[in-house]
């Protein structure tokens, strides 16, 4: 096995890694604390996309495209709160899925009234264009390596709100009995809105970062969405440390699976066979993994206590 | 227990009413020479019987399947893999989508139903979703693209499907085959354990019932009906892609489901008629008729508990 190309797909799976964490760590939380199932969670993706690239092509400029795009990407998470999620809490998970597909229609149409049907493209700045020695050589595309340090960044940054601050402890109390939460006299509307509009924000910021490299194109959040939603089930749904451990695993077995599959096939198999069937397994690897470790632990690897 | 025995379906004159419009509508439509409209009603008695075999775990048993279009898939498949190999035989390929979406239900229920709620719904999707890119990823059926069936199945000159006609009526008989089935199998005592196990399950099995067995029947079952759909599918369109098991299209017919009345004989054929109609209505005024459908399902999930399913039946039970 080629060791450059090792270092590098495991770079590519960890980047994988961290936008699937972006993407899980609003859906589990979102779920932990309201027990809320939101499809429409990748739409938060492709907004974000759309916003950013938008705006980056009018000012010129990634940077102020990012910045503000966050703030348009919350304030459309919030409205959707206020306006549709909120009325969902009380009601059971069909309606929840039936509603949160619905508004995955709504969004996807308004991108295409807005945009049109195109996606939308845009370049990097010079300055993340370049290549970075990452081991003596190895070279690897610096922007990509930002994307990791961000996504690992705001790993952190969550971490620590939620395991240090007031808001966490809220959070966390919420998780276990949100009942309880509201009886000791905390807003926890004000709760729910807050958590479900970072939740968007995450999701948004991961949909913007890719969107140099692929483009914002209609439905790019539907089908990460579905691989998110691996990771939480792995992880243990309401759990952020599992989502944190699932996204990366998730991450590096894709990529990796995708790109030594049918090297490690052909030790077994004739040549031919493993072209044909390497990558077939490879798509199926991550099920696969999540249907073993279900097997074995129903609840996912880290099941949030308390309920 | 007298809750859970079900009255028979009510209203008797209106299934009468449609299904003799669905008799008559093959002459109908010759007579005013508008075969796009044959067209339409195949699609929605096709997408009427997948959506009644997800109503079958969905509202009769309270498992939320997010990937029942993977079935339809398996079937259409199981039409086009054969005609790619030259192989039309009607009763062969039926066998295939039979036995391959009953495999399927039965390896991924092994595991789908230890789980329960919002993993259960999670897992289902994932495994659609798993076929999904495995077809994708298999060039020698096309992948991406798909295969085209250039032949219908062929049932050995006795039943000729290439008549759009034939192919109707047969579709037709199925899905009021599928109809009759459900209703037999949710009035039956082994439906009556399934429908206990969605509202009690714990108190069934200190009853004495073995109730993962009974769900994972119902299960294979509800795959198995959707398998046939998606037979009579992959001959309806000639064309099959992996994007028949999207996990949008598992959206679809829950909503479906849910519009027509999840737990109602009729609701999943009714909730299909609503979709396809309004598909056909609002695509040729607008390109943007999902928006205007999405609207709705929001609606109906605030508002619309019981669906419509619920004005064809007299007495529902247990919601």
């Amino acid at each position: 096995m080629d060791s450059t190309l090792l270092v590098i797909q495991i770079l590519n799976g960890l980047q994988l890694g961290v936008l699937l964490f972006l993407l899980a760590a609003g859906l589990t939380l979102v779920f932990g604390i309201m027990d809320f199932i939101n499809l429409a969670h990748g739409s938060f993706y492709m907004v974000g996309a759309f916003f950013c690239a938008t705006l980056t092509l009018w000012f010129d400029s990634f940077l102020l495209g990012l910045l503000l795009a966050l703030p348009l990407t919350l304030a459309v998470g919030v409205v959707v709160e206020l306006l549709v999620v909120r009325h969902l809490y009380q009601e059971d998970h069909l309606q929840q899925i039936l509603a949160t597909f619905g508004l995955i229609l709504v969004a996807d149409t308004l991108v295409h009234i807005i945009w049109g049907p195109e996606g939308l493209t845009f370049a990097l700045p010079e300055v993340l264009n370049g290549q970075v020695t990452v081991l003596p050589g190895i070279r690897f595309p610096i922007y990509r390596i930002l994307i990791i340090s961000v996504g690992l960044l705001i790993a952190a940054g969550l971490y620590w709100v939620v395991a240090r601050t007031r808001i966490g402890m809220l959070i966390r109390a919420g998780a276990s009995n949100r009942r309880m939460v509201g009886a000791l006299g905390v807003d926890i509307r004000y709760l729910f809105t807050l958590v479900f509009g970072a939740g968007a924000v995450m999701a948004g910021l991961a949909g913007l970062m890719i969107a140099p490299i692929t483009e914002a194109s209609i439905g790019m959040g539907n089908e990460i969405l579905i691989v998110a939603f691996v990771v939480i089930v792995i992880g243990g749904i309401g759990s952020i440390k599992g989502a944190f451990l699932g996204a990366l695993l998730v991450g590096l077995i894709d990529t990796l699976g995708r790109s030594f599959l049918d090297g490690m096939l052909k030790l077994v198999l004739s040549n031919q066979a493993a072209e044909t069937s390497a990558p077939a397994i490879s798509a199926m690897l991550i099920y696969i993994l999540m249907a073993a470790i279900l097997y074995f632990r129903p609840q996912g690897l880290f099941p949030p206590k308390g309920r | 227990m007298r809750q859970l025995v079900q009255k028979p379906p009510g209203r008797y004159w209106l299934v009468f009413a449609a299904v003799l419009v669905l008799l008559l509508a093959p002459a109908a439509i010759a007579y005013l020479d508008q075969p796009f409209y044959l067209d339409v009603l195949m699609r929605l008695m096709i997408l009427a019987i997948a959506a009644s075999s997800l109503n079958l775990i969905l509202g009769y048993s309270g498992m939320i399947s997010l990937g029942h279009s993977v079935y339809i898939g398996i079937g259409a498949y199981a039409v086009g893999i054969p005609a790619y190999y030259d192989q039309y035989n009607g009763l062969l390929q039926l066998a295939l989508a039979l036995g391959g979406a009953g495999l399927f239900a039965l390896v991924t229920g092994l595991i789908c139903l230890r789980t329960r709620g919002a993993y259960f719904i999670m897992i289902t999707l994932a495994f659609a979703q798993m076929m999904y890119f495995t077809f994708v990823s298999i060039e020698e059926y096309g992948g991406d693209d798909g295969l085209v069936i250039y032949a219908r199945s062929d049932f050995a000159g006795l039943y000729d499907l290439e008549n759009n006609v034939r192919l109707y009526y047969l579709v037709l008989g199925c899905l009021l085959l599928t109809l009759l089935l459900v209703h037999r199998i949710v009035n039956s005592h082994f439906g009556m354990v399934i429908r206990g196990a969605k509202s009690n399950d714990r108190r069934m099995q200190a009853v004495g019932f073995p109730t993962f067995r009974y769900r994972l029947t119902c299960y294979v079952i509800s795959g198995m009906i959707c398998g046939l759909a998606g037979w009579l599918m992959g001959n309806f369109t000639g064309f099959i892609s992996p994007e028949m098991m999207d996990w949008t299209r598992s959206g679809e017919l829950i909503a479906m489901v849910i519009l027509g009345g999840p737990g109602s004989l009729f609701g999943p054929a009714i909730g299909a008629a609503v979709f396809i109609l309004m598909e056909t209505v609002l695509a040729e005024v607008t390109i943007y008729w999902h928006l205007y459908l999405g609207l709705l399902l929001i609606l109906v999930a605030k508002f619309g508990r019981g669906g419509l399913g619920g004005l064809f039946q007299r007495n529902r039970g247990t919601p």
